[in-house]
């Protein structure tokens, strides 16, 4: 897909008729293909030179695929590797090995050169709204950067109403534009980051944990601004977060990580409906039911002990040493990502159909 | 102003901003007040001198050897008849032109350094921070002193001595605040963004860090002054007849007893000047304290 | 922890290399032949000169003497005071101690003002107290050790004649005049560090006293002073521990002018002295050992302060 150079002047014009024609879920090739990603972290030891003693394995092997259209939730704890994955994606880092597919183009290794033009395509926006807006720059100087480095919105004109129409498209007053990011509140300035975000018309954002900062009332906005946008201009989301509450709000499907490894990928209905994974069922169980009596018949999984070091995983199945219903062969085979009997639904667990029909031997639940 | 609604947002009413806050928080205090008067008066005494001196200051009245203040003399005379008045305001052309391009030489050596040492990081900061840790590990006066000494008592010299003492801990203080933007969401979203490494070191980086160095300017402008002072009166600085106020200060020491104005009037100068400029910092790192901005807000 | 102290001290190898270089060029820059200055008035004579020269070793190539310099040092061997003829090495090891208690001395009595203020002044933050006291820090930061030690000089102890003016007597010979004679010095070379620990003691524990730990403290009825002493001080104490650390390169330089003035027998003198008679194996000495001591000054904070705050360890 190439984009010309002049913006678009029409508010509300759908970019792409993509999401039209095909609704998410249905075969359409995917936008973003993770193959193996890897991304892992040198631990250096010495006194005057440093050597590599070992590696904070922060993602270990992810395939994922986001097709176009589609918000895909990326769930776990913190320490998972979900912001490593959504930074790989952006190329913050350079991964340490597999491939990042964008439209079946590979870019892990491309060059500062050869990236300019494909970060039009894809776009991130930020946790934490403090520190996401350069502080000395006012709005309209932060929205003009993008503009001006891809060349769009020529002139002076062009690019007054330029940034004019991405603050409209968030909900914000033009008039403010000229203000610094301190004038705003923490929502606002989320708003502006989308904004910036959106000025180079990407297909794709990576929205790492965009609401997770922001009070809950004003996630609710900023969620439903997403979605709106999201239908409006055709983009695809990668949505990183650890609030499961949130991510079933805005996601069509969702992938579960736990210690950089992808251990169930669901379309929404049935992951939260039917949820395989022992990590899953234990992270579900956990979320709270408005309804008292269900809550107090639920069944509440409390994992054992703590999360590992991503430096020094557990062998076999990573989840192993928590899971109530782990046996010998989880410490010595590591469970690929299958599909169940739904093929939209994968999981990587030797015994999901055996918990799924309440026959595997389980240890007591200590709660 | 009054607040407007937008869409059922809110945003705060316009807070007046820029130049004129900045300059009015500067002078908050009565010290920053005072302090930019008297720095005010030493730069006018330094412009105009030849216009408001009394005298010549290397002239030598032999009838009036160390004469106490008198009106004809307001702060009296030397051991060689020099009206120490005359010289106390040619001093001070000497002690701004050593601080002002003193300051200069450091920021130079120093923000280069640093941006370069903190933005690339690695190899080369490594390389950069040894040597800074290595000129800095010589006590300042003394390895001004030494420069001083070997290159010659010259006041140019003088200030290449006291700008290269200085640059370390302007280098520092760079790296240190490039090192806490590199990290910095806004910059890791410029980089997303696809901004040229020069753009974003010079657009984003650089505008957050000039505020400690602008702190860091007066009050190096007040130690350069010092130190100068000091070299003068050990004798390594400006050399005689040039008034410096140091070697005006040691040419005194042996009249202390008998003609203390000698050595009073040089003495005093020195430490209100620098005292004006420490004044004046202060009120500059107070009124670019973030925590004292308005971004308490939401 | 261990590892920590193992890499500040490989760090300081190559600062030390780059320090005993500096040092070694400096001289090389400085006028005047030193074979000349040695031979003062034999210097006409063309063989004895050719032959100190090689004596001396200054016909070698600079790395050479560089790395025989170097080799001599290590050892201990410091070369030879030109003008007295003495080894460098006994002449500052005579006066090291002279200056170390004079600078202990300084410190302390910066850290009894600086202290005392500080704790007053982070009390009543706002107040007139705390104005005066910010305008007294600062005018100790602007004072120039040298007027401040003449204006000194000239009212205790030319008109008021309560303190003797200048010289030296080791504490160990006569304590009283030992006092008297150290109470000046030590008021010039402590007014500065007094300064700093004023304004930075006040704003760690201003900062300090603001946590929510010690409004609990207050709340359980705990006296003033022990919610200071035992709550506020300990924590101001780490980046305070920080800034001591680094005054001693102050309190060196400051040493200088100190000792010159008030006619002290120390290490700063002895260099200043060394720059005017151009002994510079004097100065080369000195300067070396300003500069181990400031390197190593610098270590023990960052020890100390590793001890204080186990996060700064993993840098």
């Amino acid at each position: 897909m190439h984009r010309a150079g002049p913006a678009k002047p029409d508010v509300g014009r759908i970019m792409s008729t993509r999401a039209d024609s095909l609704p998410p879920g249905e075969a359409a090739p995917p936008l973003l293909q993770l193959v193996d990603l890897r991304m892992h972290f040198p631990i250096t030891r010495g006194v005057v030179f440093q050597r590599q003693v070992g590696a904070v394995r922060a993602v270990d092997g992810v395939s994922l695929e986001v097709r176009r259209g589609e918000t895909l939730g990326l769930v776990g704890e913190s320490g998972c590797g979900k912001t490593t994955i959504g930074r790989c994606i952006v190329r913050l880092y350079e991964p340490t090995g597999g491939q990042i597919l964008i439209d079946g183009r590979d870019v892990a290794h491309v060059g500062g050169r050869e990236m300019r033009p494909l970060r039009r395509r894809v776009q991130m926006i930020f946790q934490d709204p403090y520190s996401s807006l350069n502080p000395r720059m006012t709005v309209r100087q932060t929205l003009e950067e993008p503009l001006a480095t891809h060349g769009l919105a020529v002139g002076r004109e062009a690019r007054r109403a330029r940034v004019d129409e991405l603050l409209g498209l968030v909900g914000l007053n033009p008039a403010f534009a000229d203000r610094y990011p301190h004038e705003f509140s923490g929502g606002q300035r989320q708003r502006i980051g989308f904004a910036r975000a959106l000025a180079v018309e990407p297909d794709f954002v990576v929205c790492d944990e965009p609401v997770s900062a922001l009070d809950v009332s004003i996630q609710a906005q900023v969620l439903n601004l997403l979605r709106r946008l999201q239908r409006q201009l055709g983009l695809t989301y990668l949505f990183i977060a650890h609030d499961l509450a949130v991510v079933r709000h805005i996601s069509d499907r969702v992938a579960v990580m736990y210690l950089g490894k992808i251990v169930e990928v669901a379309p929404r209905a049935a992951l939260y409906g039917r949820p395989l994974h022992p990590y899953t069922r234990a992270l579900l169980s956990a979320v709270p039911v408005p309804d008292p009596e269900l809550e107090a018949r639920r069944e509440r999984i409390v994992l054992r002990g703590d999360v590992p070091s991503p430096a020094n995983p557990p062998s076999g199945c990573r989840f192993h040493p928590r899971c109530p219903w782990a046996t010998e062969l989880c410490a010595r085979e590591e469970p690929k990502l299958e599909a169940s009997d739904d093929a939209e639904q994968r999981v990587a667990c030797h015994y999901w159909r055996e918990i799924q029909a309440g026959q595997a031997m389980r240890e007591p639940a200590v709660a | 102003m009054a607040a407007t609604l937008t869409a059922g947002r809110v945003v705060a009413p316009r807070e007046p901003h820029g130049a004129l806050v900045f300059v009015r928080r500067v002078l908050e205090t009565r010290l920053v007040g005072t302090g930019l008067v008297i720095s005010a008066i030493v730069v006018l005494c330094a412009i105009f001198a030849p216009l408001i001196s009394p005298y010549d200051p290397n002239l030598q009245d032999y009838e009036a050897l160390t004469e106490a203040p008198s009106w004809a003399h307001l702060l009296g005379t030397d051991d060689i008849g020099r009206d120490v008045l005359s010289r106390v305001i040619y001093g001070s052309r000497i002690s701004l032109e050593v601080g002002v391009i003193t300051v200069v030489i450091s920021l130079t050596i120093g923000v280069t350094l640093g941006l370069v040492s903190g933005y690339f990081g690695g190899w080369v900061d490594d390389v950069i921070m040894r040597v800074v840790d290595a000129i800095q590990a010589f006590p300042g006066l003394i390895l001004a002193l030494a420069i001083s000494a070997a290159l010659g008592p010259a006041i140019g010299n003088v200030m290449i001595a006291i700008g290269v003492v200085a640059a370390p801990g302007i280098a520092r203080l760079t790296r240190g605040q490039a090192l806490s933007m590199r990290e910095r969401d806004f910059v890791a979203a410029a980089r997303v963004i696809g901004v040229s490494p020069l753009a974003i070191m010079f657009r984003h980086i650089w505008p957050n860090v000039t505020a400690p160095i602008v702190v860091q300017t007066s009050l190096l402008m007040a130690n350069a002054i010092l130190t100068e002072a000091g070299l003068s009166f050990l004798g390594v600085g400006v050399q005689p007849p040039t008034p410096s106020w140091g070697s005006m200060l040691q040419t005194g020491r042996q009249y202390l007893e008998t003609a203390p104005w000698i050595s009073l009037a040089p003495g005093t100068a020195i430490f209100l000047t620098v005292l004006a400029f420490n004044f004046v910092g202060d009120g500059l790192r107070r009124a670019l304290d973030p925590r004292l901005s308005s971004r308490r807000r939401g | 922890m261990r590892e920590y102290v193992l890499r500040r001290l490989a760090q300081m190898v190559p600062v030390l290399a780059i320090v005993s270089v500096l040092a070694f060029g400096l001289l090389y820059i400085l006028p005047g032949d030193p074979a000349i200055a040695m031979l003062g008035e034999n210097a006409g004579n063309r063989q004895t000169y050719e032959a100190l020269r090689r004596d001396l070793g200054l016909d070698q190539p600079l790395y050479v003497q560089y790395l025989t310099w170097l080799g001599k040092v290590v050892h201990g061997d410091l070369g030879k005071s030109i003008r007295t003829n003495e080894q460098v090495f006994d002449i500052l090891i005579r006066r090291a101690p002279i200056s170390i208690y004079l600078g202990f001395c300084g410190m302390l009595v910066g850290i009894a003002i600086g202290l005392t203020v500080a704790i007053i002044s982070a009390l009543r933050p706002g107040s007139k107290v705390d104005s005066i006291a910010t305008v007294l820090a600062l005018a100790g930061v602007a004072s120039p050790s040298f007027f401040q030690a003449l204006v000194m000089m000239y009212v205790l102890a030319v008109v008021l004649r309560w303190l003797p003016p200048s010289g030296f007597t080791s504490p160990f010979q006569d304590p009283v005049q030992s006092l008297k004679l150290v109470i000046m010095p030590a008021i010039v070379l402590g007014t500065h560090a007094a300064a700093v620990i004023m304004r930075q003691g006040r704003s760690a524990l201003v900062e300090v006293l603001e946590q929510d730990y010690i409004t609990t403290a207050r709340a359980k009825g705990l006296r003033e002073k022990l919610v200071i002493g035992r709550h506020a001080l300990k924590n101001a104490m780490i980046p305070l521990a920080t800034i001591l650390g680094l005054q001693v390169g102050t309190l060196i330089a400051g040493s200088v002018i100190t000792e010159t003035i008030f006619a002290i027998p120390g290490v700063g003198r002895a260099a200043v002295d060394a720059i005017f008679f151009r002994d510079y194996p004097v100065l080369q000495g000195a300067i070396l050992m300003f500069t181990l001591a400031v390197l190593l000054a610098n270590l023990a904070t960052d020890i100390v302060y590793a001890y204080l705050d186990p996060r700064i360890r993993y840098r």
